[in-house]
């Protein structure tokens, strides 16, 4: 009699080492594991509400200032270094890992209106209320050695604002005007002007790296072009722009952020219109960074908030605010596109998530593919009113709240009158004007 | 008026005089400008004015103001003509300005002409001709040259070409950001590092040799090529490597694989075909074999006739061997005991006989160009074997004549036929196979006329069996089919059958198509029904289908596959009419892994006159659709047979088992009774969605009332007010399904209610729903493609902008990728992994 023995090749279930996983023998059978798509459904919920319970974008913030911060600068070649520039002229150096104050200098006298660091990063250029241009370098002095400035160039009129070439070494500041300097001479070697007599920003293309934009008090954003000896173009919009910034990763976007609650993401080669209107703030936005991906930006505001905005989303992603914060006045996003910082008003500079609710350190495979894993389900079943409904849930402060609202109100009274308006007059007498338009007041040659 | 003209006039002699003058101060460079005055009345003139002028300053305003005024007054005058014209800016000697209170009105005296200025350039020999020509066309110009723009419109302009000169520049940068925006994965900073040990001699870059040893080992290291830092590799795999981009590799390694796969076939081909055993199939081949070479080697003596002498060479060699060796000379051991069957056994005969012929064809010499007579008459000569026993011969001569007693013969198939002919033997089909017989017949004289009707008779005889052969084969086939056809549709014959006979009152009736699959067997049974439900019961039926199918053939399968994908895809256009929204596919979803999960598989049962058609229709490639319809085979009295609701699968070998189950089942669930518990609450659906008739006949109003005194029919009829019937109900023909048609305000809190933006249609969204990303539902492998996340960031790297270098990899890339036509996997932006 032949007996037949239940037998399998342990190379089946053996695992040859002992940190492998266990060998699972799986069947992918869709009768065996029926209602995937409820059960996937409920663990994007699951995901979301998760998301939500970690979402602690607050990490530290960085005291000792002793007037608002006005400006802040990112190290061009170190993570850790920030620096910041108050009200009263102060710098001060700070190493983000240890969360304290590495260096102090008395830069100015008034603001320090504008910082920027070489793109070596072994200097740093500030620039302020008294006139001058100064140059410092990295390292703090040794001891006995007194805090100077390696050269301070002096203008004959205000600066307001300060960016450094991302190669070369060249840098641009505005005031009255645009003035591009050679590190090495006291005067600048091209100034552009352009009928305004005042810049608020001026920053360079991190891509196309010869071009410049600038944001004027007559409302105006010029774009320039280093090589050349005049300006390129203007556009002028309804309300002054603040600061601008470019995205890293695309030559010919930037966005600006505007006096009337938006920030405006412009096609420099279309500047007719906007490409994108981001809309949420509830007070003038101050202040714009994008994040080293291009693909989000951060938006300081008078509102006491700061908010991250997809690039080509109309609506904010996340909102972050505390009790204590105020005015924002400035915000950076750390060049490992993990962090933000801001600096407000009460003097303080607070860092921040730039994913609210991402783990932060090293994760282990197996946390990584779940948290992939989850992404994915979230992103998948992102259109489904509970899922939308607590994943896009934030918490406000009342009077944000409030205005927000009213805003709102105000927006669709408004639009609600353009539509009557159209509607009961002659059929082409009044043209409808996209919201996109609206801001655009009119573009200059 | 006259006055001016004369002054004019004078102008005019007083210019000849200049021009004069200016000849002379050419031609002698000393004179004092003054004195050049030499006409008496001009330089009285002149003399005046030189007085007025010198006048006017010590004078003072009278005579000024007056000018002034005057030409203010012209000035004004003018300007009323029309509109103001561009004044040209003019240039005029200081000379001429002598006065400018003598300065006329229309100024003509003012402007310098060019043929003032030149007009003595004929006379003077120092200039060259072709200046004075270039001079006379200037003159005869009459043109002027237009103004330069305004420093406003100019620095517009010039804004404009930089701004569009820029903005193309800029433009180079869409094809990455669009890359970019498609792109499934990015990976932060772009231009990463290579990962791993870095080269030694990037790391130490400062290190010399410095010992004349170490001088001397390195200097023979770069004279041979070698790597002089250890592990690291040689100049020439550097070079191979740097050669060789991530794609190029790829590509590579795809055809190795390919190559190495076809190998393995080819391998596996081969042995398999050495495996047969067959040997006629050896011999067929080894003929086909010998063909082929034949033909090419015809074509190389055409070509190639060094090569084709080779070949001639090495066939001349393999006869020779042939002829050397006792293969095929039936003398073996095996050629004996076929010789002393050959007397009696004509098989035996007719294989020595092949293995001679094949012994003939090997030691044959080929014809060829290149050989000539005398080794024809050889191959002749060895032809003739040497060694054959004399039956042998007997045999062969009984081939080359038409022998009586070889049958086998006429049997023989050309194919055979054609193995045992020589090479001048012509191929022939069975058509012409008389003729053959014929000539073979002229050809040996003891052919009779008996052989020749024999072999007809033959002929036709296989012809008509060949006949019946093919009738009898399409018969089968078509029996085969009709087998596949109608397995799916048996039940629904017998059904047929049943209603014919008219009757049937029974039953459960346990269905199994033994002669075809043995692979579905369907239970039907019919449930037990109460007095009131009995004209519901009717209608009721459940067919309970179980699915055992372990030995089925492809056919059967193939058939399955279709049916079921017919199934489904009836299901999908349901779906179609009715899914509006996201809520709509989940309860689908639901429905449809409900039903994967039971094996209890309610069939639809339309009436008897759709069954029949849809029967008609589809049953020829349906074949797993078997059920019973319950409606036709049941009628009232109908006996029945209980058969609890469980899953009842019939196989025959653990029946008993099975009963066991069923028995247990019968026990626990026997205070309840779940069908007609359903059925009740079927109705009841049923009855709650049935339009009522409302009456709202008042008695005694319009006509007489009272009691006893009823409504007349024509009054009742006007106030009975019928709601229109509602549409169908979906389970109407599901006899084991309740499908509510109400909306669930509980569920629709979780769908979806309108599309999302970057679909188009609603099925494109469902479909992405619809597939799970899990690893619960996908291979490991699948699970990672799928949940990569778009953005990986690394710890702690700073994230550079975009560098310009990137803008021309794209460019090379571009151009690369579109002369090698290989189009990139995965659309990554930046190759990452490329060489760095």
């Amino acid at each position: 009699m032949k007996v037949k023995v239940l037998s399998r090749n342990p190379d089946d279930y053996v695992r040859e080492t002992k940190l492998d996983i266990q060998r699972v023998p799986r069947n992918y059978d869709p009768t065996l594991h029926p209602f995937e798509v409820n059960r996937e459904y409920i663990r994007a919920l699951n995901a979301t509400k998760l998301e939500r319970v970690f979402a602690k974008p607050f990490l530290t913030s960085l005291d000792g200032h002793r007037d608002g911060v006005n400006c802040m600068a990112k190290h061009t070649k170190s993570l850790s270094t920030l620096l910041s520039g108050s009200c009263d002229g102060e710098v001060k150096m700070w190493d983000l890992t240890k969360r304290e104050c590495v260096r102090t200098l008395q830069a100015h006298e008034g603001f320090v209106r504008g910082m920027v660091v070489g793109y070596c990063g072994t200097f740093f250029y500030t620039t302020g209320d008294d006139k001058t241009i100064k140059k410092w370098k990295m390292e703090a002095p040794g001891y006995g050695e007194e805090e100077e400035p390696l050269n301070t160039i002096l203008g004959k009129t205000v600066f307001t604002g300060l960016d450094h070439h991302r190669k070369d070494g060249v840098f641009a500041t505005c005031g009255q005007q645009v003035d591009i300097w050679d590190e090495q001479r006291s005067t600048p070697i091209r100034s552009f002007t352009w009928g305004v007599d005042s810049f608020s920003c001026v920053r360079f293309n991190p891509v196309e790296t010869e071009l410049l934009a600038s944001c004027a008090s007559d409302r105006s954003i010029v774009l320039y072009d280093m090589r050349e000896s005049a300006p390129l173009k203007k556009v002028i919009m309804t309300m002054r722009s603040n600061t601008l910034c470019w995205n890293p990763m695309e030559a010919y976007h930037f966005t600006c952020s505007n006096e009337d609650y938006n920030l405006y993401t412009y096609d420099m080669r279309y500047l007719k219109r906007p490409a994108t209107v981001h809309m949420d703030h509830v007070s003038a936005v101050l202040d714009v960074d994008y994040s080293p991906t291009g693909k989000e930006f951060v938006s300081a505001s008078f509102d006491k908030t700061i908010r991250i905005f997809l690039k080509d989303g109309g609506h904010s992603r996340e909102v972050y605010h505390t009790k204590r914060m105020q005015h924002v006045i400035c915000v950076k996003w750390s060049a490992d596109n993990k962090y933000i910082l801001s600096g407000s008003d009460e003097m303080n500079i607070r860092l921040w998530k730039a994913n609210a609710a991402e783990k932060l350190g090293v994760l282990a495979p197996r946390e990584r593919r779940a948290t992939n894993y989850s992404e994915k389900l979230k992103e998948k079943y992102q259109h489904h009113p509970q899922v939308r409904r607590i994943a896009r849930h934030r918490h406000l402060p009342k009077n944000i709240h409030h205005q927000s609202k009213e805003l709102r109100v105000m927006r669709e009274s408004r639009q609600r009158k353009e539509r009557n308006v159209l509607k009961h007059s002659k059929p082409g007498s009044v043209p409808f004007v996209s919201e996109r338009e609206k801001h655009v007041v009119t573009v200059v040659k | 008026m006259i006055d001016m003209a004369k002054v004019s006039k004078k102008n005019m002699k007083k210019e000849t005089i200049v021009k004069k003058s200016r000849g002379m101060t050419e031609s002698s460079a000393a004179t004092e400008p003054r004195v050049v005055y030499d006409d008496g009345d001009d330089e009285e003139e002149h003399l005046n004015e030189e007085n007025l002028s010198s006048e006017e300053e010590q004078e003072g305003e009278d005579g000024a103001s007056d000018e002034r005024k005057r030409q203010k007054l012209l000035e004004a005058i003018s300007a009323l003509g029309g509109k103001r014209k561009n004044k040209l800016g003019e240039r005029s000697e200081a000379a001429v300005h002598m006065s400018e209170f003598t300065v006329n009105a229309d100024g003509g005296g003012d402007k310098v002409d060019l043929s003032d200025l030149i007009g003595n350039i004929d006379k003077t020999q120092a200039v060259p001709n072709k200046t004075k020509n270039q001079l006379k066309t200037l003159q005869q110009n009459e043109k002027t040259i237009e103004t330069p723009l305004s420093k406003q419109e100019s620095e517009r302009i010039q804004r404009n070409v930089a701004f569009h000169k820029v903005a193309t520049e800029v433009t180079q940068w869409k094809g990455i950001i669009q890359q970019n925006q498609k792109a499934e994965q990015l990976i932060f900073p772009l231009n990463q590092e290579p990962s791993g040990p870095r080269a030694m001699e990037t790391v130490v870059t400062c290190w010399k040799a410095q010992t004349p040893l170490e001088q001397e080992i390195f200097s023979l290291l770069s004279a041979n090529k070698q790597p002089i830092h250890n592990p690291i590799l040689t100049p020439v795999e550097e070079a191979t490597l740097k050669a060789m981009s991530f794609e190029e590799a790829k590509v590579r390694r795809a055809e190795l694989q390919k190559a190495r796969a076809l190998q393995s076939y080819y391998e596996a081909k081969s042995r398999r075909e050495r495996k047969i055993k067959s040997k006629k199939y050896h011999k067929v081949l080894n003929k086909a074999k010998r063909k082929d070479f034949l033909k090419q080697f015809e074509t190389m003596v055409k070509t190639d006739p060094a090569a084709a002498l080779e070949e001639l060479n090495k066939m001349e060699l393999a006869r020779m061997k042939e002829r050397m060796s006792l293969k095929h000379q039936n003398s073996g051991k095996w050629a004996k005991s076929k010789a002393i069957m050959a007397k009696y056994d004509e098989g035996a005969r007719k294989a020595m006989q092949q293995q001679l012929e094949v012994n003939k064809d090997l030691t044959q010499k080929l014809v060829t160009s290149l050989n000539n007579d005398q080794e024809e008459e050889e191959e002749e000569e060895g032809g003739n074997p040497e060694v054959i026993p004399e039956f042998v011969n007997d045999a062969e001569q009984g081939v080359d004549s038409s022998n009586p007693w070889m049958r086998g013969k006429l049997f023989e198939s050309p194919t055979e036929r054609e193995v045992s002919d020589t090479v001048d033997f012509t191929e022939e089909g069975p058509g012409i196979m008389v003729n053959t017989a014929e000539e073979e017949e002229d050809d040996d004289e003891e052919g009779t006329e008996e052989e020749r009707l024999l072999r007809e008779f033959d002929h036709r005889r296989r012809l008509r069996q060949a006949e019946e052969a093919d009738i009898v084969a399409v018969i089968t086939v078509e029996h085969e089919e009709e087998n596949k056809a109608a397995g799916a549709c048996v039940s629904v014959l017998e059904e047929e059958e049943e209603e014919n006979k008219a009757a049937a009152a029974c039953v459960s009736v346990l269905e199994e198509d033994e002669e075809e699959n043995k692979a579905a067997a369907a239970c039907v049974s019919v449930l037990e029904e109460e007095e009131e439900e009995e004209e519901e019961l009717s209608k009721f039926k459940s067919v309970f289908q179980g699915i055992a199918n372990t030995h089925l053939d492809a056919e059967v399968e193939k058939a399955e596959e279709t049916a079921d994908t017919n199934h489904v895809d009836t299901h999908l256009e349901e779906g179609l009419m009715r899914i509006r929204t996201l809520e709509d596919v989940a309860l689908l979803s639901q429905m449809e892994s409900v039903a994967d999960q039971t094996p209890v598989q309610p069939l639809t049962s339309p009436t008897t006159e759709n069954m029949l058609s849809t029967t008609k229709m589809v049953g020829k490639n349906s074949k797993r659709k078997r059920g019973i319809e319950l409606k036709q085979v049941l009628t009232k009295e109908s006996k029945v047979i209980q058969v609890p609701l469980a899953l009842t699968v019939e196989d025959k070998e653990d029946s008993d088992e099975m009963l066991d189950q069923r028995g247990l089942i019968k026990e626990a669930f026997a205070g309840d009774n779940v069908i007609s518990d359903f059925l009740k609450d079927k109705r009841k659906q049923e009855d709650v969605g049935k339009p009522k008739v409302v009456d709202l006949t008042l008695p005694g109003w319009g006509e007489w009332g009272g009691m006893g005194h009823k409504p007349s029919r024509n009054k009742r009829r006007k106030f009975r007010i019928r709601t229109v019937p509602r549409p169908p109900r979906k389970d109407q023909h599901l006899p084991s399904v309740i499908i509510s048609e109400k909306r669930n305000s509980s569920i629709s809190l979780h769908q979806v209610n309108s599309l999302p933006s970057p679909f188009v249609n609603h099925t494109q969204f469902e479909s992405t729903i619809r597939s799970p990303i899990g690893r619960m539902w996908n291979t490991e492998q699948t699970v990672n493609k799928i949940t990569n996340p778009k953005v990986v960031t690394q710890m702690g790297a700073i994230i550079e902008p975009m560098a310009k270098e990137e803008l021309m990899k794209n460019k090379k890339q571009v151009s690369t990728g579109n002369s090698s036509g290989v189009e990139p996997i995965k659309t990554k932006p930046m190759k990452h992994t490329k060489k760095k």
